[in-house]
């Protein structure tokens, strides 16, 4: 009886049951005759609780997730046009979306953009975080962070909008150019088939940057100072403390942001939609678009799942190594 | 959020109301007959419409605020969308619970077999529009099989738009042209005269958002080249159809060397259909192709001077054509006050006060029986022009609908961008033909 009075206050005060200390510890058959029947009761009792807390929070998930994501596998296997009656059609909606031409040029895009999503934001975001750490802590530093966090703040539509005026022919970034002498480069940036992408790639650094930047400021905020301090007493200049401390502790912080921006880069839909649309010709195309497009404009609701459901095992895929990569490193 | 809780509010009275709409029609049921002759009236007790518009062109809502002062018994539960989002929406609407008795269509072929449209053949009798010009109806007209151009009818249009060439009158005389050219070599020497004296001699959008405006330039090519009905077959999905013929490549290559000849703005794949006549209103551009919906906007922003022509043919005095469609709007098959909204329909095109604000506002011809005559524009609108251009359409039989509208993403997965590519250089006439024709073959084979 003690012990399960005692082993629902450990579960209040967040502590693991194992730590309990037992009141028996000599005899082990005693202590599991003893504690077998009443920490039962109490385990049940804690998963009870337990499931009480997280069943808000799963309904909504069932609902608003698992709901949707079963219904779409569902309707991959159909030829449906939304409204009327759907056909079974097993794998080919699959066979189908595989075999179109366009399919691949539109997943060559989007690992594209996960350079300009993924890649270079988060170096860059290292870069920019740790000049702020190390120079910036006051409030110079806090008016940094807050204009580079602005973007995510924009709603990404308004955003793609304004970043469309910027760079088109008579636009600002091309008046700019024009006036230290560069009026040889000026173009429709969005417009011509060799730079729509990377001028795409570039809004996608503007938007995820700031973000990548909080969270590893965050991150090196969390490290233990001594570790710098020690480093530099033994000699240790910049560049070693970054790869040798910064690096390592932040292994989490980077795989989040990783994540994050790989998942934007891959199903990105709203920056491209705005921006260029997918154009000119299919340059910007992704497979975001493509599903919007067979959905709705085609009213083929049964291609668009099946190529939403493989998406979604094409991010899985590359995001779930990253996942464990960052947690085993980080033990 | 809110406005959905009113559409919600507003959808339970438009249900309690439902039932006093359509009170004076009726007649004797007849059987084996699906069509009745039906000429219903609003009658007298109040009646909420509820109406889906577009957002951004404001004739439907003149229209619905003048027919409410005219019958003040109906008053109007009005919801409106981008174009782009009503395409999406409009299949559940038509189906959900509470459907528009009023839409504007942007598509109607697949609604069609679906069964979300009233079918308006018994109005049309009733209320005489088998009687009207018959190519008023028939695009709207939707056959068993599928094919629009004949059978029953499944909307109406508001007006009944034109395409063409705007021209700017001051850069006009600046190169030289006196009178609009009365051939296409006419308009290719007026082409050049502009481009050497650093005149751009056409104004196009063609980004992806937009669509590629430049099928506005190659339909009227392909209209001066070769004749008008095949395109209207592959449009309304004829068997069989294609838009791959030799007159049309002879056209698309004629494009081709318009654009190589640099007299289209080298950002056009960047610029959106706003931007495109923002600039030509602004006095970039010689020439701009598009349609009378824009003829306010274009003698707002440059009064007087602004032209409208039709785009010449090979040969001078050959037929001329030009593309014109309705402004459709359908009634759900499920709505509630059907009756009333098919005499709105008819109210449009009749009513003298109705006809008149569809010229002001709209631009376009009001359509309607064939001897109603056309409402008095303000002298020096380029809506003058644009009414006089389609009375010779309608003499040559010229009209046609938009290849644009051939199928549901024939636009955004085959004309635009094999237009983009044209632009950048990476695709000749032929292969553009060729490639829009292998999308038209996709999807009506996957969407078969």
């Amino acid at each position: 009886m003690v012990t399960a009075d005692i082993g629902v206050g450990s579960v209040a005060a967040g502590r693991p049951l194992d730590t309990v200390p037992s009141p028996d510890q000599t005899s082990t058959t005693r202590r599991t005759q003893l504690r077998r029947g009443p920490l039962r009761r109490g385990a049940r009792r804690t998963a009870l609780v337990g499931w009480l807390f997280v069943t808000p929070a799963l309904l909504m998930y069932a609902v608003f997730v698992l709901q949707p994501l079963g219904l779409t596998i569902q309707y991959s296997l159909y030829r449906w046009n939304g409204v009327g009656p759907a056909t079974w059609v097993g794998l080919s909606n699959y066979v189908t979306v595989l075999r179109d031409p366009d399919l691949l040029g539109t997943i060559i895009n989007s690992f594209q953009l996960v350079l300009f999503f993924s890649v270079i934001p988060v170096s860059l975001g290292l870069v920019t975080a740790s000049v702020i750490h190390r120079v910036a802590s006051g409030r110079f530093g806090t008016v940094t962070r807050t204009v580079l966090f602005l973007p995510q703040v924009i709603p990404l539509v308004a955003a793609g909008i304004i970043w469309g005026w910027l760079l088109s022919l008579p636009g600002l970034i091309n008046q700019a150019l024009t006036a230290v002498g560069l009026g040889g480069v000026t173009r429709a940036w969005l417009g011509d088939f060799d730079t729509a992408l990377p001028a795409v790639g570039l809004i996608g650094i503007w938007v995820l940057l700031g973000f990548c930047t909080v969270l590893l400021l965050a991150g090196m905020t969390k490290i233990d100072p001594a570790l710098y301090e020690s480093a530099r007493i033994d000699g240790a200049g910049w560049w070693r403390e970054f790869v040798s401390i910064t690096l390592p502790s932040l292994r989490y912080e980077i795989g989040v942001c990783l994540t994050v921006t790989i998942v934007a880069a891959l199903a990105a839909f709203d920056i491209v939609y705005v921006s260029t649309g997918g154009g000119p010709g299919n340059s910007t195309a992704v497979p975001g678009i493509q599903i919007y497009i067979l959905a709705f404009l085609e009213r083929q609701v049964g291609l668009a799942s099946a190529l939403a459901v493989l998406l979604m095992i094409l991010v899985l895929v590359i995001i779930l190594p990253i996942q464990r990569l960052s947690r085993e490193e980080r033990r | 959020m809110k406005r959905y809780v009113a559409a919600a509010g507003s959808a339970l009275l438009v249900a309690l109301l439902a039932g006093c709409a359509g009170a004076g029609s009726g007649g004797p049921q007849q059987n084996n007959d699906p069509v009745t002759p039906e000429a219903p009236t609003c009658g007298t007790d109040p009646v909420v419409l509820n109406a889906y518009f577009e957002t951004g062109f404001d004739l439907p809502f003149r229209l619905s605020e003048e027919f409410t002062r005219q019958f003040p018994n109906v008053t109007w539960n009005i919801k409106q969308d981008q174009f782009q989002n009503l395409i999406n929406a409009t299949p559940r609407l038509l189906s959900g619970n509470n459907p528009p008795d009023l839409i504007r269509l942007p598509t109607m072929v697949s609604l069609v077999q679906d069964g979300l449209l009233k079918n308006l053949d018994g109005y049309a009798e009733g209320f005489g529009w088998d009687k009207w010009p018959a190519a008023q109806l028939s695009q709207n007209r939707v056959a068993d099989d599928g094919t629009r151009g004949s059978g029953s009818l499944y909307a109406m249009g508001l007006n009944y738009s034109l395409t063409g060439v705007f021209y700017n009158k001051e850069l006009a005389a600046r190169v030289g042209m006196t009178e609009p050219p009365a051939t296409v070599a006419e308009f290719d020497a007026v082409l050049e005269r502009a481009k050497a004296q650093g005149i751009l001699p056409i104004m196009v959008w063609n980004a992806s958002a937009s669509g590629g405006g430049l099928a506005f330039p190659l339909q009227h090519l392909m209209a001066a080249y070769g004749p008008t009905q095949p395109i209207n077959d592959w449009i309304f999905q004829k068997p069989g159809a294609t838009i791959d013929t030799p007159t049309n490549r002879q056209a698309a290559e004629h494009l081709q060397r318009w654009i190589e000849a640099g007299y289209f703005p080298p950002d056009a794949n960047a610029i959106q259909y706003t931007d495109a006549n923002a600039r030509f209103r602004n006095g970039e551009g010689l020439f701009i192709f598009n349609g009378d919906w824009e003829n306010a906007s274009y003698d707002e922003g440059m009064p007087g001077n602004v032209g409208f022509f039709l785009f010449p043919p090979l040969k001078e005095g050959d037929p001329v054509a030009a593309m014109s469609s309705p402004l459709t709007f359908g009634i759900a098959a499920k709505a509630a006050n059907a009756g009333c909204a098919a005499f709105f329909l008819n109210w449009v095109a009749t009513n003298e006060q109705a006809r008149q604000i569809n010229v002001t506002v709209g631009g376009s011809n009001p359509g309607g029986p064939a001897d109603l005559a056309i409402p008095p524009v303000a002298a020096g609108s380029v809506t003058n022009e644009t009414l006089a251009a389609g009375a010779l359409v309608a003499e040559s039989n010229g009209a046609m609908d938009f290849i644009a509208n051939a199928t549901g993403a024939i636009f955004a997965q085959g004309w635009t961008p094999e237009l983009q590519k044209m632009v950048g250089g990476e695709q000749d006439g032929a292969g553009l033909l060729a490639a829009v024709q292998a999308e038209y073959e996709r999807e009506l084979e996957q969407g078969s």
